[in-house]
């Protein structure tokens, strides 16, 4: 499976994404400048974390007018896969390939620590290797990750289990002590209703080796991986 | 020029007749500014550069020692690190946020000019008491800068120390290091090559920003300090994100011939020192220079301390290369200038020459100082019959425990992005960072330390402290010290006592670094870290680089399963003096300072890093502030499933020295039962006092005493105390 990697200004897991495809999961990478218009074949675009544009604005803001964000919303539409991680969710959400919008961490600090989380749809492209109700464990890092949907997106997304990912205790129970952020439906990560874009704030590139402790990120890579 | 006019640009009345002898006339304002500069204290070293120099510096491994932006050491493979330790004190205290940001920025400067991608940050702060609550926006301001600047740019800060002390209240200390990595052949320096070249400006346009930052930096605070923020910068993290990407675009397709960053003294330090390095001269045109505002003066323009800014020298064909470059990252690169020869700058603003100075005047002439000094007398030391022991050792544990300085600093670190660029092995909360590097076996450890506890009462001892603190921690994971860069913080070197303690902390300085056969290749003395008079204490902060030869070898804080033995190498002396918990429980500052045996020390760790070579350690921990009592806690809480441990002493020692004294040279390790024998026997031919003192397993921390209980605690209570301290003193009410 092809993969490529887009590179905004002011990315910076490009590389670790970059690296961890290459390098761990052994497929086929290639970079994707901000300013081209070629997707150059790939098979799956990953939005990678960083803080595109510095996001003085507001996180992916100015990331979705990049002419890289053209072709990358056409070919998510022609069933393209997709998958945002952290900066890479937030400019989905602001481009509109994902519902809903990213608020200030409830606590209105920057958060990098390692979360649980509970997988609530192993039947994607993005988890299928996983087990409905199984809790990975991967780090998150993020100032801006406290999910938003209005009642009835939310009520939708549920209803059509775009829900893929929610922040939990070790045992998978919901509290608000494991919502670490305050997102809505302790919300983590999600897809579109065709279920080929996903965004989620975890940051799997950083679990997907024994180094870090964890290697329960390999789930959304595999996934993609089997399908292919 | 008028005596007003001199003693505002910091300048002595002496110096200034220096100014006018060396280059045969009166300065004109402009250049008295950059006289006021690269004469002050941040960037002339004139204080300390006659005791610097007694630093070892040289080694195998050394590419570059003091004297360039960062030191280099040679890690094999063809791969060398570039690091580097700087202090933004002042900016910090006077506006928390912008200041410890832009001492980040500051610092990954220094070492991307190398030519070196950064791939570590570690931060040593410390701030007046929390329950004070005019320190805690200090220090949620200092927290929150770094973590906006390392986090954005994607360099992660991977360890340091906090710690807390009255003396730091209108002085906190914000200490910044830095760690790359480069290709040996791909270094880079700020030269100047021939006549002819072009001087490139590149990065961010110049403001009105950060002017005389240098020059603040080098005087006391006053009640006036409120006037001086215009003079600190505004960060942006974003731009130097393409900067650094851009930079080294253009090194590594070897499109330079040098380069230099903007930071203290800006356009002035980078003209300066770019040409006299080579030997050669600048001309630069000002009214090229880009600028945010209009109306600059020629004196503004040089003066500013705008960030994110560099200063390139590239031969001139290839200027529209080097453009190109930057334009790719949206950057302008602009020609303001050439090398000329004859060892001048000169720079014109509006047709009209502005600058003319020889630079051997600005650079070399600066005057050098060998200060009066006077070692204070040796303070107090402790009557131990005036210390009565505790009533309950459990709830002395518990308040040290929940001593900020002791304390889970969680808080801090997780506000700070510590796993970008995937290769954080070690997270903070550690004795030391580890980092691997990617396709190779070896890793690196840094660490950074400093105890001003101990060097308040003997900067000599305190400093060789520091150095050994450090290579313990780095023991601790596995490393070996490689090289050494120096955060020297102090008061006013006009003050004979404070040159003293100076003087004191380079002889400990000197001594230990030999002892461990680790060079200095850099660093940065921070002086007038006073306020209204008051000198804070001497705080040297080492910052020290490891080497490991296996990644998958390195050993972690924290037990790993039920059953392991539970081993102290290094002996414990009744020692009282300069510890956390004579400070804490009984209001005590006195000494003596712990002792420190170089020689001991040094055979401690090498127990250590064998004992780990071999693969026999399950977990080590070194032994620090708070005692063993402290360390035997961490251990728990760091690990598997918070298990507890029962450690049993016999030593004939007062139980509070033993269970809260500072002894140096320890460290707490575990084993499997079936590596205990092996263990011992090399530490009796390695000469080490090593005892067993139990084993890990149950729900909570026992410690007795010749036969007699003195802490049983559950370790989810100590956790508790340890973990909620610092968050405790930051929830709004």
């Amino acid at each position: 499976m092809k993969f490529g990697v887009v590179v905004f200004p002011g990315s910076n897991c490009d590389q670790d994404t970059y690296d961890a495809l290459k390098d761990v999961f052994r497929q086929p990478t290639v970079f994707l400048w901000h300013k081209d218009h070629d997707l150059k074949k790939v098979d799956c675009v990953v939005l990678p974390g960083g803080f595109a544009y510095g996001d003085y604005l507001r996180s992916g803001a100015i990331a979705r007018f990049s002419p890289i964000m053209k072709e990358v919303a056409e070919f998510a539409g022609r069933g393209g896969f997709v998958l945002g991680i952290c900066n890479g969710f937030q400019v989905l959400l602001e481009i509109g390939l994902l519902p809903g919008a990213m608020i200030r961490n409830k606590n209105l600090k920057f958060l990098c620590q390692f979360v649980h989380l509970r997988l609530e749809n192993a039947g994607t492209a993005f988890t299928r290797t996983g087990t409905a109700g199984q809790v990975l464990r991967i780090p998150i890092a993020h100032f801006d990750g406290n999910y938003y949907a209005p009642p009835e997106t939310l009520r939708d997304m549920e209803a059509r289990r775009q829900i893929v990912l929610r922040y939990c205790e070790p045992d998978g129970r919901l509290t608000d002590e494991s919502n670490v952020n305050g997102s809505l439906g302790a919300i983590a990560g999600i897809m579109n209703k065709e279920g080929n874009v996903m965004g989620l704030m975890p940051h799997p590139e950083r679990a997907a080796e024994d180094i870090f402790g964890s290697r329960d990120g390999r789930v959304i890579f595999e996934s993609l991986l089997k399908g292919a | 020029m008028d005596k007003r006019t001199i003693a505002d640009h910091n300048l002595t009345l002496e110096e200034y007749n220096r100014i006018v002898k060396l280059i045969g006339r009166e300065p004109n304002l402009t250049e008295l500014g950059i006289f006021s500069t690269m004469w002050s204290e941040h960037c002339s070293y004139k204080s300390s550069k006659v005791h610097l120099k007694r630093l070892p510096t040289t080694g195998r491994r050394v590419i570059q020692g003091p004297g360039e932006n960062a030191g280099i050491l040679d890690i094999g493979h063809g791969q060398a690190v570039v690091f580097k330790i700087e202090s933004h004190n002042h900016p910090s205290y006077i506006e928390p946020f912008q200041g410890a940001a832009t001492g980040v920025g500051g610092i990954l400067r220094d070492i991307f000019t190398m030519g070196a991608r950064p791939i570590a940050l570690l931060d040593s702060l410390r701030f007046g008491p929390l329950d004070d609550p005019r320190n805690r926006p200090i220090m949620e301001g200092v927290v929150s800068g770094i973590s906006s600047y390392g986090n954005s740019i994607g360099v992660p800060t991977v360890g340091g120390e906090a710690a807390f002390h009255r003396g730091y209240a209108a002085n906190p200390l914000v200490n910044v290091f830095c760690l790359g990595l480069a290709e040996k052949d791909k270094i880079f320096y700020a030269r100047a090559g021939g006549p002819g070249n072009a001087v490139l400006y590149v990065g961010a346009k110049t403001g009105r920003d950060g002017i005389h930052g240098a020059t603040m930096a080098s005087a006391e605070f006053g009640k006036e300090t409120e006037h001086k923020r215009p003079n600190v910068q505004v960060g942006d993290p974003f731009r130097e994100k393409l900067l650094l990407e851009a930079c080294l675009e253009v090194m590594d397709r070897n499109l330079i011939v040098g380069i230099q960053d903007m930071g203290a003294a800006g356009l002035t330090c980078s003209t300066t020192e770019m040409a006299a390095k080579s030997g050669l001269g600048m001309d630069v045109d000002l009214d090229l220079v880009p600028q945010r505002e209009t109306g600059m003066t020629p004196y503004e323009i040089m003066l500013s301390e705008s960030q994110e800014r560099m200063l390139i020298v590239c031969e001139n064909d290839r200027t529209s290369e080097v453009k190109d470059a930057f334009a790719k990252w949206d950057l302008d690169a602009v020609a303001i200038g050439r090398i000329t020869e004859g060892g001048r700058l000169t720079a014109k603003a509006g047709g009209q020459v502005v600058i003319d100075l020889p630079l051997e005047a600005v650079i070399d002439l600066c005057p050098v100082y060998e200060r009066p000094s006077r070692l204070a007398e040796p303070p107090a030391v402790i009557e131990p019959a005036a210390v009565p022991l505790p009533a309950d050792y459990g709830e002395t544990l518990l308040r040290l425990l929940a001593s900020p300085t002791i304390a889970d600093k969680e808080w801090i670190f997780r506000q700070y992005d510590h796993m970008v660029q995937t290769n954080t092995a070690v997270r903070p909360g550690a004795d030391a960072a580890v980092l691997r590097i990617k396709g190779q076996k070896k890793a690196l450890a840094a660490t950074l330390d400093g105890n001003a506890r101990y060097t308040a009462l003997d900067p000599e001892a305190g400093s060789k402290i520091a150095v050994a603190e450090a290579c313990r921690n780095l023991a601790c994971v596995g490393a070996r010290p490689i090289g050494v860069t120096n955060c020297l913080n102090f008061g006013n070197p006009e003050k004979p006592e404070v040159m003293g303690q100076f003087e004191a902390v380079i002889a400990g300085m000197v001594m230990a670094c030999r002892a461990f056969a680790i060079p200095v290749t850099g660093g940065n003395v921070s002086f007038y870290n006073d306020t209204e008079g008051e000198s804070i204490a001497p705080t040297p902060v080492l910052g020290i680089v490891g080497l490991i030869e296996d990644i998958d070898r390195v050993v972690r804080t924290g037990f790993q399963a039920e059953g392991e033995v539970v081993l102290l190498l290094g002996r414990s002396l009744e020692e009282l003096g300069g510890s956390e918990y004579i400070h804490l429980v009984h209001g005590l500052e006195s000494g003596p300072a712990p002792r420190i045996d170089l020689d001991e020390e040094k055979r401690v760790q090498e127990l250590c890093l064998e004992a780990i070579d071999r693969g026999w350690l399950r977990s080590s921990h070194d032994v620090s502030d708070g005692g063993l009592a402290v360390c035997l806690a961490e251990c728990c809480f760091h690990s598997r499933g918070r298990m507890g441990c029962r450690a049993d002493f016999e030593e004939n020692i007062r139980a509070d020295a033993l269970l809260f004294g500072e002894t140096q040279s320890r460290i707490v390790v575990s084993v499997e039962a079936d590596d205990l024998d092996k263990l011992l026997r090399l530490a009796e031919k390695k000469k080490v006092e090593t005892r067993v003192l139990g084993k890990t397993g149950g729900r909570a921390l026992v410690i007795s005493h010749r036969g007699r209980t003195l802490v049983d605690l559950p370790v989810e209570t100590a956790y508790a105390a340890w973990k909620n301290a610092i968050p405790a003193r930051f929830k709004k009410t």
